[in-house]
């Protein structure tokens, strides 16, 4: 998030826009909720699912599935035909204007509707209460970046955020919210295949130098590596042959998972580290058990990159260990000794090679976290990004076209298909299906239905459906309900009976190489 | 606007800015006033009265959570008539339900007879589930407020216990509101409010069904609200007191938010998990963060290290599987380079430990094959 969750409170305006937010961010959502029912707060909520947050909205716009670029510029056509653009931000903050403006010429909200189904009314009524906002927060999810247009659509929301001033502001920001607890810091800490930590690039020599120089070692390879989504197909070819698996489920989280499984099957060598038997550590040749959050000391870094601190509660059971402890340990045995004495140590060491990480300390964050970036111990760290200029400068608008989602329905796949996740269950399940009561209230995978579609092929509650894709068949129950809209079917991904991932497509976004798990065509038979 | 003033305090000058309550002056001084129906975050309903305070020249003793301070204002938080109008307050709440901690006066006759029913319908002989945990009760300790002087009133509507999560016992109700407020004013989910009139006001869900048939989607915002032992987590209910339980600060594992909870800990099993008052979630849960602790002591967790022999695993030594990983990789990676591997790191362990995990991946394997599941 360029803001922090407090300042959501702060805003004027929320654009809520593929973030199914009180099921998946629940407490992040009572912010956007306390800034509607006491502060006089206008949400905008652009989702293909009647969710919940569309009940606090003014305005609810419904897209067709993968449409996002399109309504994006449609509101950046309107409020630049009607200059309600924030012109002293552009002059003095962005570069690429005039390119933008030409883009978004043909984005009338007569053909956005053809597009996205959007009515232009609705679209340029969202437009104008957007653009006269004056703190406008954009918060997005998933729903935005899982697409082949993954990354244009984020671009776009940026597109939307300079031209509207809306950056570097209170209340302002484009917020992603991140789905687990610590992909932020993941991603700070250099578990990317082109960046060390504090995305310092692979490929920048003076960096490895430094590197090489903080690690004692050399020959630090300065070629980006594989993205997940490319491991996978080249275990497949044979390129990849071993894999090193932590804490991650990929034979439930992965799209296509019929191939994937193959995939994993190819492997010489596959070794998981985890706290669960999960379906992945199943196919491996060594499991490795380690403790899990409760059981360990360290850091996690939230959503609005507040680094935040974990304490050891208990002790974990039999003979698991830290998952750094082990890691650690197969690299000394590899011949490179990696020893600690415990998490602070490391910590340490992460600070001095992290410069936006370099002024936190575990005494700083023993109450209460801090935001990166905090580059000295004096720092008070950085609750909103881009208050003076932006970090290449001048922020750039990005011309951007729509492409459409890589897959379509047709007579064979008449509906389409997105996935998500429910509020009672959390990813793959691993953790959350350890509770009864959890699992009592979601007990197991279903399609939800609208009822004109129900009506259409004759289902009724709970009925047992296939449901058929281009690349699997899975039997789920029938949920009809008021989130579903017509044409459309909706499967949470969590359980293993039911895998929606079954029937994803794998398409990916180029840049990103994120899989378009939002969008794919599907058929819905009664089961015999 | 916000120009300094001054007014007294049980004779101490202090200083306020307008627009604050005199609760909030005392507080912002460390002086205590006690409240009960009070919830940090919202507006004061100055439902209880707990917290009256005498101010000089009003006519009537004044709710300090919701009267405004006032340049000049004497007040008095715990004079004569304020402990007498607490302590009547008290009493009357005691009776009001099924109250069985000691405070009770154990030297009434009707003390037996009261527990008798009260376990009765508790359906366990164990005091209070809040026992040790409850304002009411602390109340009663700081004021030597015993409930014998009013009768007790009998229990008008059965203990809802067919809710996951959490057990509503209207019994023990004293019907301040901090629930209806939590659920209304904090996490907006709207699914409780006050229902009925005068004596038979309940809190109720939608219409007066179980919380499950209802909007409620069990944050549990109000069970940490709740001041008394009406609303009880399931799964703690009689099994968990306070005084064996140590509390452990720490970062929720589910999503990105990063709220800050407590885990409750007793025997080195988490038994219940509470909202930090912190930033950024200030006490606030969702049903996963607050609920979904049990996979920590799961029998189903992996406790040792294991090696697929034949198509099925054997437990082995940490040397014996270390030495293993590390000899075939060290093989692979130089038979076929360190690009022929990958490293999945993770979006669940610590900094510290992804931080290792890419460092392992570069400096070890000599390959930047290294991702997470950002993107799933």
């Amino acid at each position: 998030m360029t803001n922090t969750i407090a300042d959501i409170e702060d805003a004027d305006v929320i654009l809520v826009t593929g973030s199914n937010t009180t099921e998946n961010h629940p407490v992040l959502s009572t912010f956007v909720k306390r800034a509607v029912k006491f502060k006089g707060a206008k949400v905008i909520v652009v989702d293909p699912r009647r969710i919940k947050m569309t009940e606090f909205a003014e305005h609810w716009l419904r897209p067709n599935l993968g449409t996002d670029v399109a309504w994006i510029n449609g509101m950046m056509h309107v409020i630049i035909k009607e200059g309600l653009q924030d012109d002293a931000f552009i002059q003095n903050r962005t570069e690429g204007f005039e390119e933008l403006k030409k883009q978004v010429e043909k984005y009338t909200p007569e053909f956005v509707e053809g597009v996205t189904g959007i009515s232009s009314e609705s679209l340029i009524t969202a437009a104008r209460l957007f653009a006269t906002a004056k703190a406008g927060s954009i918060l997005y999810c998933m729903g935005i970046t899982q697409h082949v247009s993954g990354t244009d659509n984020v671009k776009s929301l940026a597109n939307l955020a300079m031209l509207t001033g809306n950056l570097g502001i209170p209340g302002g920001g484009v917020n992603p919210l991140r789905g687990q607890n610590n992909v932020q810091g993941a991603c700070d800490m250099g578990g990317l295949p082109n960046v060390y930590t504090a995305y310092q690039s692979v490929s920048d020599l003076a960096i490895a130098k430094k590197m090489e120089e903080a690690w004692g070692v050399s020959g630090l390879p300065t070629q980006p590596g594989l993205k997940v989504t490319e491991m996978v197909p080249k275990a497949h070819d044979g390129d990849i042959k071993a894999l090193y698996i932590i804490g991650e489920n990929p034979l439930m989280s992965d799209p296509d998972l019929n191939h994937a499984e193959k995939s994993f099957k190819h492997l010489d060598f596959l070794v998981v580290q985890d706290i669960f038997m999960t379906e992945t550590a199943q196919l491996a040749d060594v499991v490795l058990p380690s403790a899990c959050f409760a059981e360990k000391e360290g850091t996690f870094s939230n959503t609005e990159r507040r680094v935040q601190r974990v304490r050891q509660a208990v002790t974990p059971p039999g003979r698991c260990k830290d998952d750094w402890w082990i890691t650690c340990a197969v690299a000394t045995r590899m011949g490179v000794p990696m020893q600690y004495a415990d998490s602070r140590a490391i910590f340490e060491e992460v600070v001095k090679v992290t410069p936006s990480y370099a002024g936190i300390t575990y005494d700083r964050i023993a109450n209460e976290g801090m935001h990166w970036p905090c580059p000295t111990t004096e720092h008070p760290g950085t609750p909103i990004l881009h208050g003076q200029q932006f970090t290449r400068g001048k922020g750039k608008f990005h011309a951007i076209e729509w492409i459409p989602p890589a897959e379509q329905v047709d007579e064979d796949y008449p509906l389409y298909l997105t996935t998500g996740r429910v509020l009672y269950q959390y990813h793959t399940g691993t953790m959350t299906m350890k509770s009864d009561d959890l699992n009592n209230r979601a007990p197991h995978s279903y399609v939800e239905v609208s009822r004109r579609d129900a009506r259409t092929y004759g289902l009724k509650d709970g009925d047992h459906v296939s449901i058929t894709s281009r690349r699997g068949k899975i039997d789920v129950q029938v949920q009809i309900g008021d989130k579903a809209v017509d044409g459309t079917v909706f499967i949470p991904f969590h359980f293993a009976q039911g895998a929606a991932n079954k029937l994803t497509n794998a398409a990916l976004d180029p840049v990103s190489g994120i899989p378009e798990y939002k969008v794919c065509a599907v058929k819905i038979n009664k089961a015999a | 606007m916000n120009a300094q003033q001054t007014l007294s305090i049980n004779g101490h000058d202090v200083s306020f800015q307008s627009g604050q309550t005199i609760l909030e002056v005392a507080r912002q001084h460390h002086i205590d006033i006690p409240t009960l129906c009070h919830l940090k975050g919202t507006t004061p309903t100055g439902a209880c009265r707990i917290c009256v305070v005498e101010v000089e020249g009003a006519r009537t003793l004044l709710a300090s959570c919701a009267t405004p301070a006032a340049s000049g204002m004497k007040v008095q938080t715990e004079s004569p008539a304020v402990i007498e109008a607490r302590r009547l307050i008290i009493q009357l709440l005691l009776s009001s339900g099924n109250h069985n901690c000691a405070v009770r006066g154990s030297d009434d006759q009707e003390w037996t007879a009261f527990q008798l029913k009260v376990q009765g319908e508790d359906g366990s002989d164990e005091l209070c589930p809040v026992w040790g945990d409850c304002r009411l009760q602390d109340l009663a300790y700081r004021y030597q407020v015993s409930g014998e002087r009013f009768a007790a009133t009998p229990t008008r509507y059965p203990m809802e216990t067919v809710n996951p999560f959490i057990v509503r016992d209207f019994s023990r109700c004293i019907q301040c509101g901090r629930c209806v407020q939590a659920c209304n004013d904090v996490q907006v989910n709207n699914a409780i409010s006050f229902g009925y009139r005068g004596p038979e006001s309940k809190i109720i869900a939608a219409g007066d069904r179980p919380l499950k048939d209802s909007d409620c989607v069990f944050c549990g915002e109000c069970v940490q609200a709740c001041p008394v032992g009406a609303l009880v987590e399931k799964d703690v209910r009689y099994t968990v007191r306070p005084w064996e339980t140590e509390k452990v600060r720490t970062t929720c594992s589910y999503c990105g938010v990063g709220c800050q909870l407590y885990l409750h800990v007793n025997d080195n099993q988490v038994v219940k998990v509470t909202g930090a008052d912190v930033a950024p979630n200030h006490g606030s849960l969702c049903v996963k963060g607050r609920f979904g602790y049990h996979f920590v002591s799961s029998p189903e967790r992996l406790t040792d290290p294991l090696i697929k022999e034949n198509g099925t695993f054997r437990k082995a030594s940490w040397d014996e599987a270390l030495d293993l990983v590390a000899g075939r990789l060290t093989q692979i990676r130089d038979a076929h380079g360190g690009d022929s591997i990958g490293v999945l790191t993770s979006a669940r362990i610590t900094n510290e430990e992804n931080y290792i995990a890419q460092k392992f991946a570069r400096a070890v394997l000599k390959t930047n094959n290294v991702d997470h599941c950002a993107r799933l």
